[in-house]
């Protein structure tokens, strides 16, 4: 009886200690998803890697401060934020008036645009007429679902928690097509399970600028972040990790 | 509060089809249940293997991996993907019927052989005395009196299976938390729409508990006096 | 053999958090349940009223949404608190102590069920024989009530313990790097779903069979000082 007690106490201690790591003045707590290569995912040992940790990691050094990073789920990862279990997302996530009601953004760090992927050599057309009837894949609490929703209204919807299950329902034939940007449908398409599939009409150019989002009131932490963005573009740091993923410029 | 019931006709769509999965599910579970709980209490014990594998395997594990190695896992195989049962398993709604039924089959099956083994032998007996086949008194006895001595425990079962249709969402489906989450994606108001998610469960789960209840009574007019055999040690 | 691609250390971290979440609630949810069935049994109106409430609502709504209830719902209220105290720190629950939260409040809710049956289940007489020993109250419930209750409700723990253990399962969704979102980052990686939720459904398996032959001891030992009146 008494060592029941004892270990209730004993991981009653445990429970405590694991909610009150102390946080030092000068680390930056960093939301972001780790599904969403070739942006942001997680290795195999458990670690974020990606685009979008990179540009964290040397904007963090920019700064002087150290990057202390949070995995969340993306339908999550703004309540995290305003819950404060962490200080900014660099999640390739876009900035929308929707979202600027909720948060601040800094300076945008790449360009998005929209776009479909598909099977090769499919009849598909890329516009409301053509997909009338059809199924679309999206990620839930994006903009590429909110495209779909509003500009798609005679195709079914379906909304997934990643965009990898997005993938991987596309690739067993559940989906017609996936939207998704750009960027990460062209990671996809260049995986050996994304051989037999291929763009499906041209981009969809929505203005869409990839940000950092800050807590309305950190209005400081928004200026040092634009800041070191204009350094690390300027520096040629930002080259350097954009080459490692892409041919091509994403700014 | 206009948020809420500017939504609110999306919440019931969503609710609908939680009731619908829920219903679905515990009917075919049924359908598993019964072969399974008469084959657990076989004498045979190669008849018994087969159930107790299948209802071992399926309340060991979380009904959230079941289903995930049912959605995604099986689309991995090529041949499955051609095969005959693909327009089935390509649809999430029919994935997730499949995988809850499975699930609460085996829980069902286990409730069920716990009411076949409380029949008081006295009335398997007279049941043979009376010249009863084992196919007739299997139907006319045995199931009869363990539905009604398996009622309450099965009911507990209802209940845990209308909670469990929650992971339908997981994969696309839109049911009452599906929806929840995806309106809670457009405007971040997470407590008031999980809440009010909460809300119609608790309602649904309240117009299923009655239900039984009617059904409860109603299965008791007709085996007067009430069954006390379970209740009282022998 | 199966190739797990190196993603074999991954899982076996993700089941022993499982474990640690489990364990966690599991204490949590003892002591949720303890207090709710002595206010069920205390008599007292407005205690016996939070009590039902509490476990009506918490049996009536998917643990699922109580993890995504707690996990986000949580973090807002508690922050909001503290900003009325004119702090404008954040409160951080961490995805373990939010999952422990979410369970423990789901397994408190049944356990008190449990132990409410277990208590009434004690005879009477009992007590009254030890107060008429000259046993306090503390005294009495400690050495008389408390040990028969445990022999009496461990079973029914026991099962809340197994299905716990399951449930650990839903809070991946709130983002805790359990055996189930292990699954899930290796199956974004290799595309191989059916290998990787086999392997993690073989995984709970045997964890549940470990923990069915662990209470097993567990109720034996309870009722080592016990021998049933009829002989059965």
């Amino acid at each position: 009886m008494k060592t029941w007690i004892r270990s209730v106490l004993f991981l009653g201690a445990l429970a405590v200690c694991g909610s009150g790591a102390a946080q030092a003045k000068d680390v930056l707590r960093i939301g972001s998803e780790g599904a969403y290569p070739p942006f942001n995912m997680i290795d195999k040992d458990g670690n974020l890697q990606g685009f979008d940790i990179d540009i964290a990691k040397a904007l963090c050094d920019e700064m002087k401060v150290e990057c202390k990073f949070v995995t969340q789920d993306w339908d999550g990862i703004i309540p995290g934020l305003l819950a404060k279990k962490y200080d900014a997302i660099v999640a390739s996530m876009s900035d929308t008036p929707e979202r600027r009601k909720a948060v601040a953004f800094s300076n945008k760090y790449y360009s998005n645009m929209l776009r479909f992927a598909a099977p090769k050599g499919t009849a598909l057309k890329p516009t409301a007429e053509g997909m009338k009837g059809k199924t679309i894949g999206a990620q839930r609490a994006t903009i590429a679902a909110q495209y779909a929703k509003e500009k798609f209204k005679g195709s079914e919807l379906k909304v997934y928690d990643t965009q990898e299950n997005a993938w991987l329902d596309l690739g067993a034939g559940r989906t017609d097509a996936v939207l998704a940007d750009m960027l990460v449908a062209y990671e996809w398409l260049n995986t050996p399970e994304g051989q037999n599939y291929a763009f499906l009409g041209d981009s969809f150019d929505i203005d869409d600028h990839i940000a950092i989002a800050v807590r309305k009131q950190d209005k400081d932490l928004v200026k040092k972040l634009n800041a070191a963005i204009d350094a690390i573009r300027a520096n040629g740091t930002y080259a350097k990790i954009n080459a490692k993923y892409f041919p091509f410029d994403i700014y | 509060m206009d948020d809420i019931i500017e939504r609110l006709p999306e919440m019931l769509i969503g609710a609908v089809t939680t009731i619908e999965l829920t219903l679905l599910a515990l009917a075919f579970g049924i359908c598993l249940a019964v072969p399974a709980a008469l084959a657990r209490t076989s004498r045979l014990w190669w008849v018994r293997a087969v159930p107790y594998a299948y209802i071992f395997v399926f309340r060991g594990s979380p009904l959230l991996v079941q289903m995930f190695l049912l959605y995604y896992g099986l689309s991995q195989f090529e041949w499955i993907r051609s095969s005959m049962l693909w327009p089935i398993l390509r649809e999430p709604y029919w994935c997730a019927v499949i995988a809850f039924a499975l699930n609460t089959g085996a829980y069902t099956a286990e409730i069920l052989r716990g009411g076949i083994q409380s029949i008081p032998k006295g009335e398997i007996e007279a049941a043979k005395a009376c010249g009863m086949s084992p196919a007739l008194m299997t139907r006319r006895i045995v199931l009869p009196r363990a539905f009604r001595i398996a009622w309450p425990a099965y009911g507990n079962e209802v209940i845990f299976m209308l909670k469990g249709s929650a992971l339908a969402s997981t994969i696309t489906l839109l049911d009452i938390t599906g929806m929840a989450r995806s309106i809670i994606a457009e405007n971040y108001l997470s407590l008031e729409f999980f809440g009010l998610a909460g809300v119609l469960y608790l309602l649904i789960s309240w117009a299923f508990m009655r239900i039984l209840k009617i059904v409860e009574i109603h299965l008791s007019a007709h085996l007067a006096p009430p069954p006390l055999a379970s209740a009282t040690p022998e | 053999m199966i190739d797990l691609h190196g993603f074999g250390s991954q899982l076996a971290m993700g089941a022993a958090m499982t474990v640690e979440i489990a364990l966690g609630a599991c204490a949590l949810g003892l002591v949720l349940g303890l207090g709710t069935a002595a206010m069920r049994l205390s008599g007292i109106k407005p205690l016996v009223g939070v009590a039902k409430t509490y476990t009506t609502v918490i049996r009536g709504i998917p643990e699922l949404l109580v993890v995504l209830l707690v996990y986000f719902g949580s973090a807002r209220i508690l922050t909001g608190i503290a900003e009325s105290f004119g702090s404008d720190d954040y409160v951080e629950l961490s995805p373990f102590v939010a999952g422990v939260i979410a369970l423990g409040l789901t397994f408190g809710a049944y356990a008190s069920e449990v132990f409410r049956g277990a208590f009434l289940a004690v005879p009477n007489g009992q007590l009254e024989a030890a107060r008429a020993l000259g046993m306090s109250q503390g005294h009495a419930f400690r050495r008389i009530l408390l040990p028969q209750v445990w022999r009496i409700a461990l079973p029914g723990l026991g099962n809340l313990f197994l299905v716990l253990l399951k449930d650990t399962s839903l809070v991946s969704v709130a983002g805790m790097e359990e055996l189930m979102r292990k699954t899930s980052i290796a199956v974004s990686f290799t595309k191989e779903p059916f290998t990787f939720y086999a392997v993690a459904t073989v995984m709970y398996l045997g964890m549940t069979v470990i923990c069915t032959a662990a209470l097993h001891i567990m109720e034996r030992r309870a009722n080592l000082g016990y021998r049933p009146l009829t002989t059965a």
